[in-house]
């Protein structure tokens, strides 16, 4: 049975390993650089080239993508294409037990998935990690790994991706019975569930930190106001850079959710404006006046966030997540498929 | 008589929909039955049944005195060619012979090849581009190496030529005269199976019309002409299984176990088409009210 699942997926395979060897040429030459400049310059945003830039980007495209098409080229028509083409009538003929057929066709495609893209991650993550959550001196920067943008795309977590993808698209396969549509199918819950996690599941992996921040110069994020000049919003961040921000909302004296004062637009010195060009505008100029009077008045901003520290604790549970996912999917899947009982 | 394959009230339903209903029938051990009916009888649900592939609403199925598929001894024990006769497309013909090795304990790889050499069947060749008649061989082949005690055959002919036909069983019966196996073989088309069985069983809506033996089933029913009347009376060890009437004429086809006495009919011989024909057509008038019981 290992002998035909092989045989089964051997252009797969052989894709895979392209791939994988792909990505490990270019950040085998592309990354001493990277480290190097991590090594020697304190500004490396400033430093990276566009290309490297693009690269950093690229990684995060690749596995994001690599286990929905996993899911979907490998899982989908794992049983689809049996049941459509009448194949399974002559393997389910042979004299090897259905749970046989099916634990050695989805345990080595799951199998290789796993490897195929966790090796693609190690390679993305050892390259990324010098450079992951740089910022540069004036303006940009790279997400951080703890981010939504990047979490699912470093460390182990692409893994139980992978793993769930295939998974996925195997089970869809074996109920829809028909390759296309299970492709179809498992490309869209896939992309539900990559929307869905960081929404809703990865912030409740670990109890978030709160915190209270006073707003100022030094934590201050941003300031969002309507075209209107109306409703302004704040946004700060924590000591740590690379922390992962859940929520940051303004609290008045007693620690309810408020609004910002009227007054607070008109404190802060309009973008368009010159500072300092007369004394009046300097003293309107420098916000620090503006966030002085906003503490004095008792505001402040209350945010709960995880921890750049959290990240490898985040990826096991995000893993393990999966992987118990997959397994209660796999379970269907068997028992889906089952022989005749008695 | 010791069935090889033995269902009680067998029945699979999809949906709403029943495809095999209340089916009770065995199949004797050392035979090559055939399982005649028409499109929509049953017969490839009850094949697949038989195979362990499908999985009962209803009823019970045995083969080889066990359920299906229990385990790898008792699914070594049952082939199946199923319909349209499946090989995975992208292997060799020689990565099929491969895959009946690894996952048979009892495959003839000798057997096999030998086959398929006198075949004339390219061994490296992707089975996607065999003809219907190739991949039918190889399917078979890949169902005789197995060596099973029970080879099914769902429609094994349907799709070929009449050149393929008679070469298909052609090696089936030679793998017959060979070893000590039952065979089981649906068809719709009569003129195939009467070359090969040697026992018939009709099924007419899940249910059987007739079963027994081709020579006693040719032996114990006839074809009567007469002046037109009505069916009775006849005696009562005869049946009525089909008639039809001209102005002056009746035909009735009849099975009487102890032959016709009545001097006013023309008995004849029927063929088995003509026999299978009969149980077949939908009940005409004069028919008894089904007894359908097997002849034995």
């Amino acid at each position: 049975m290992i002998w035909l699942t092989w045989r089964q997926l051997r252009a797969q395979a052989a894709t895979a390993a392209l791939a994988v060897a792909a990505i490990g040429v270019v950040a085998v030459l592309t990354g001493p650089r990277i480290a190097d400049l991590a090594r020697r310059t304190t500004n490396v945003f400033d430093a990276l080239t566009s290309t490297e830039r693009t690269l950093h980007v690229a990684g995060i495209a690749v596995l994001a993508v690599a286990p929905a098409l996993a899911g979907a080229f490998w899982g989908a028509p794992l049983l689809a294409r049996e049941l459509e083409t009448g194949t399974h009538r002559l393997a389910w003929s042979q004299s090897v037990t259905r749970a046989r057929w099916l634990g050695t066709k989805l345990g080595l495609t799951v199998a290789s998935g796993a490897v195929a893209i966790g090796l693609m991650s190690l390679a993305i993550t050892w390259w990324a990690a010098p450079v992951d959550g740089v910022a540069g001196s004036t303006r940009g920067a790279l997400p951080g790994r703890l981010t939504p943008i990047s979490f699912a795309m470093r460390g182990v977590a692409p893994v139980g991706y992978a793993v769930f993808a295939v998974v996925l698209g195997a089970t869809l396969g074996a109920v829809l019975r028909r390759t296309l549509p299970a492709m179809a199918v498992t490309l869209a819950l896939y992309v539900v569930v990559q929307i869905a996690v960081p929404l809703w599941i990865r912030p409740h992996l670990a109890p978030p930190v709160t915190t209270t921040v006073t707003v100022s110069t030094s934590t201050l994020d941003g300031i969002s106001i309507d075209p209107d000049g109306r409703n302004p919003v704040i946004s700060t961040h924590t000591p740590d850079r690379g922390d992962w921000i859940l929520t940051d909302e303004t609290v008045d004296r007693s620690g309810r959710a408020a609004t910002l004062p009227g007054w607070f637009t008109a404190c802060l010195p309009s973008p368009d404006v010159v500072p300092a060009s007369t004394s009046r505008q300097a003293e309107a100029a420098s916000p620090d006046a503006c966030f002085g009077r906003l503490a004095d008045a008792g505001y402040r901003q209350h945010v709960a966030y995880q921890p750049a520290h959290r990240f490898w604790q985040l990826q096991w549970t995000e893993t393990a997540f999966f992987l118990a996912l997959s397994a209660l999917l796999a379970a269907g899947c068997f028992w889906w498929i089952r022989p005749p009982q008695r | 008589m010791t069935a090889v394959l033995a269902t009680r009230s067998l029945g699979r339903r999809y949906g709403r929909r029943w495809a095999l209903r209340d089916c009770t029938l065995a199949v004797p051990a050392g035979r090559v039955t055939g399982l005649v009916g028409p499109n929509g009888a049953g017969k490839s649900t009850l094949l697949n049944l038989a195979t362990g592939i499908l999985t009962p609403s209803a009823g019970s199925v045995e083969v080889c005195g066990a359920p299906p598929a229990r385990d790898p001894a008792q699914l070594a024990k049952v082939g199946f060619v199923a319909q349209d006769t499946p090989v995975y497309a992208g292997l060799t013909v020689e990565e099929h012979l491969r895959l009946g090795a690894r996952l048979n304990p009892r495959w003839d790889a000798a057997a096999a090849r030998r086959r398929l050499d006198r075949l004339g069947l390219d061994t490296r060749q992707r089975a996607g581009k065999l003809s219907g008649g190739q991949r039918a061989q190889l399917a078979l082949t890949l169902g005789l190496a197995k060596r099973p005690e029970l080879l099914l055959l769902d429609e094994p002919v349907a799709s070929l030529d009449p050149l393929a036909r008679r070469e298909f069983l052609q090696v089936l019966m030679e793998a017959v005269a060979e070893g000590d196996l039952s065979v089981v073989l649906s068809s719709h088309v009569v003129s195939d199976l009467e070359r090969v069985c040697d026992h018939l069983i009709v099924l007419v809506d899940s249910q059987v019309g007739v079963a027994g033996d081709v020579d006693v089933l040719l032996d114990t029913h006839h074809r009567l002409v007469g002046p037109r009347r009505a069916a009775h009376p006849l005696p009562r060890d005869q049946h009525v299984v089909g008639a039809s009437h001209t102005d002056r004429q009746s035909t009735l086809v009849v099975r009487a176990p102890a032959g016709i006495a009545d001097p006013a009919w023309t008995v004849s011989r029927l063929s088995l088409e003509d026999l299978v024909l009969a149980y077949l057509t939908p009940p005409a008038q004069g028919r008894p009210a089904a007894p359908l019981e097997t002849v034995r």
